[in-house]
């Protein structure tokens, strides 16, 4: 039996936190536990199909969203902590179903979409929440996705809950605007232009003398991170929901 | 029929040409500055337009009910240009263009006995068609008014943006380029010098060829007008002082009333340069007895702008008025310039319009040129969903110029059918951190072969962790279960 107030949330991890970052995974279950919801994880899922549509697999994507569909219809509350996956699934499942032609899936994409929330608009539209009573010590900054603000328009939803957390000491990223140059299979097909883009947004984070740069999106992330490591600038990555899944009484995530 | 957009039929894929772009250090530094400025000017005057979004909504509903009922605005827009007194010629492609040009300026210089030579205001479209150099083949002489196109012609050189075509260029170096070219002995290097040393230069042009030729921005099907916006006023004495007059526009051009331009001449200056207002906003109708050109005529032309017609997911492409404000903010054209494109055409628009018309080809590559990061459809005053339309082209590449055995293909579809099962995803994951080990030292990837090296060129990659998310839920399950 639920308690009132509380939230059966399914979980969405997506293929690359699933297999890369599962700390992330690991920290949403714990952060939406300590608030008091319960976390189910359907085995089912794989991936949204964003690397194949964007690429131009667009035949090859339509079988995942169906997969997808069909392994979230029945969730009540889905949260997705990755806003690209997120944005693939809003801003390109209406149309590749409308293009199936096929009223069944064009019904339950519809409904099915309301009920997605990336993990900060779980956290602060549907919960209403800021503070998630983490604590985290160390100087951060906040890269904003190009899929956070252009997209989902997050605004400054994750700085919200960020500002709420005790301890941080939360630094402006310039330019927070510009793409870090990772963009998928961007890297690898265009990956002189892409280390160029890298280079500035690394300039941009090193002058903010943060030790974290953290986001609402692994891949930007692995795709920064994989710059500031090789130079050995020593300053880390983490996705938001290890900064606010961390507490002072269960340490860091 | 020959579809040709600048010199890009020989032009090198995007990451081929990117490269030498990226190690000219004073050019990346240039293109910084220069979109940093615009990008700021534009920030400010757009902020100052309380409808800003309905204005942009507005422009899009304007052009996409154009694009609808393209034909019937062409067919009223010749109707009432040869009405007030201009000839229309229908051009399909490039060379037709250019050759219904030259054929005109010879008629009008054999009648006159004089010498061949035309003034231009700028006009990207005659870059497309490459009408210089057909027209130099043909004995006409060329002279370029606009001050960064002159820059662009006597430094031998290639524009590099849509408005300023000159972006990749600094004073200094212009100032060279002058000295050079002009035969100076001495020039000054303050703005101030440069914009004296062009007058000279020019105005002695304007003053003695008697044919101009000039593109357009909007074609006003209501009343058989052109306007051109500029912010020189060297393109108004190009309108205005020679004897005969030959515009170039594509069909997409053309709007539907005049009253439409009251949404545009508020979009385009502040998209475009920063601007509240363009300087100067020539509309010219027609031909006047002891006023301006005698003769006027137009060149309407397709050059592949029928095949993006044809294609509703790609057709917003033609609602483009070429204000370069997704060149300015696009993170990509930031780093390599404009001559990367290998088109007329650059940055997130040329990116997309490019490859449409020249069926790919090396234009292929352009389609990929870009991190869909979004910034151009944000900043896109007709509201053209860019990113859209280039997923849509690379769907299309994939589709026509792939083969079935293509790695990247086969690859792609072998991740499709891993995804497609969660027996085959589970053992994927396996196999990756079991098969891992040759590339991994010390928990971290410094070295991938093949396409994915472009990646550890300058990136570590963490190895793939011992246990993947699935893995930890499914043995906290049997915990919390045996914990009952």
């Amino acid at each position: 039996v639920k308690e009132q107030g509380q939230l059966r949330v399914t979980l969405f991890i997506t293929c690359y936190n699933d297999t890369l970052f599962p700390e992330t995974g690991q920290a949403v279950v714990r952060l939406l536990e300590r608030l008091g919801h319960e976390v189910v994880f359907p085995l089912d899922q794989t991936c949204c199909g964003q690397m194949h549509y964007n690429t131009g697999y667009q035949r090859e994507a339509v079988p995942l969203m169906r997969r997808f569909v069909q392994t979230f219809k029945d969730a009540e509350t889905v949260c997705i902590p990755s806003s690209s996956c997120m944005a693939m699934i809003r801003d390109h499942y209406p149309k590749m179903a409308e293009e199936s032609g096929d009223a069944a899936l064009i019904r339950d994409v519809e409904t099915l979409l309301p009920r997605l929330y990336e993990l900060s608009e779980l956290l602060v539209k549907k919960l209403g929440l800021e503070d998630v009573g983490a604590y985290y010590a160390h100087r951060v900054t906040y890269h904003a996705s190009c899929h956070s603000l252009r997209s989902l328009h997050l605004n400054d939803l994750p700085l919200r809950l960020l500002r709420k957390v005790r301890g941080i000491d939360l630094v402006e990223l310039p330019n927070v605007d510009r793409c870090c140059g990772f963009g998928g299979t961007f890297a690898v097909k265009n990956g002189d232009v892409s280390a160029a883009m890298l280079a500035e947004k690394m300039k941009d984070v090193e002058n903010t003398t943060a030790e974290v740069c953290t986001a609402v999106d692994n891949s930007c992330l692995m795709h920064i991170f994989g710059g500031l490591h090789r130079s050995r600038t020593g300053v880390k990555t983490v996705h938001l929901a290890q900064i606010l899944a961390s507490s002072e009484a269960e340490g860091e995530a | 029929m020959t579809v040709r957009v600048g010199e890009s039929a020989e032009a090198p894929s995007f990451q081929q040409a990117a490269l030498p772009l990226l190690d000219d250090a004073q050019l990346r530094k240039n293109v910084r500055h220069a979109t940093d400025v615009i990008q700021r000017k534009r920030g400010i005057v757009v902020g100052e337009v309380p409808d800003w979004q309905e204005l942009r909504s507005a422009a899009s509903a304007i052009k996409r009910h154009t694009m609808a009922h393209l034909d019937s605005y062409l067919t009223q827009f010749e109707e009432r240009f040869t009405a007030a007194g201009g000839q229309v010629h229908w051009a399909s492609d490039a060379d037709e263009a250019n050759r219904i040009v030259l054929d005109l300026v010879k008629q009008y210089y054999v009648e006159k006995n004089g010498g061949k030579e035309v003034i231009k205001i700028k006009t990207m479209t005659s870059d497309e068609t490459g009408l210089n150099k057909a027209l130099e083949a043909g004995g006409v002489v060329p002279y370029e008014t606009d001050l960064a196109e002159l820059i662009i012609q006597l430094g031998h050189d290639k524009p590099s943006h849509i408005v300023v075509p000159a972006l990749h260029k600094n004073r200094a170096q212009i100032r060279e380029i002058f000295l050079r070219e002009m035969g100076l002995k001495e020039l000054g290097n303050r703005p101030e010098d440069l914009a004296a040393a062009a007058r000279s230069f020019l105005r002695e042009k304007f003053l003695r060829v008697k044919v101009g030729v000039s593109g357009a921005n909007f074609l006003i099907a209501e009343t058989g007008g052109v306007c051109i916006v500029e912010s020189e006023g060297n393109g108004r004495m190009c309108l205005t002082m020679p004897e005969v007059l030959i515009s170039i526009a594509g069909i997409e051009k053309v709007i539907p009333s005049f009253q439409d331009l009251e949404v545009f001449l508020q979009l385009l200056p502040r998209s475009a340069t920063g601007e509240r207002m363009n300087p100067y906003n020539s509309i010219w109708t027609g031909t006047h007895k002891g006023d301006g050109p005698k003769h006027f005529h137009i060149v309407l032309m397709d050059n592949g702008r029928t095949n993006i017609l044809a294609d509703t997911e790609a057709r917003q492409t033609l609602h483009c008025i070429r204000c370069a404000a997704c060149l300015n903010t696009c993170p990509v054209y930031r780093q390599t310039g404009g001559h990367a494109y290998g088109s007329s055409y650059a940055g997130p628009i040329g990116a997309i319009f490019t490859p449409q018309v020249l069926k790919m080809e090396h234009a292929q590559s352009l389609p990929y040129a870009s991190s869909l990061c979004g910034a151009c459809y944000e900043v896109c005053p007709v509201k053209i969903n860019i990113p859209e339309v280039l997923i849509h082209l690379r769907g299309r590449v994939v589709r026509e110029q792939k083969s079935g055995m293509d790695p990247e293909a086969l690859g792609m579809k072998a991740m499709a059918a891993v995804f497609a099962s969660r027996t085959r995803f589970e053992a994927a994951q396996r196999m990756a951190r079991v098969g891992q080990w040759p590339v991994v030292s010390k928990g971290w990837v410094r070295h991938l072969p093949g396409m994915l090296g472009q990646w550890t060129a300058v990136r570590d990659l963490k190895a793939i962790p011992e246990q993947p998310f699935r893995a930890w839920w499914k043995e906290r399950a049997k915990k919390q279960e045996a914990q009952g």
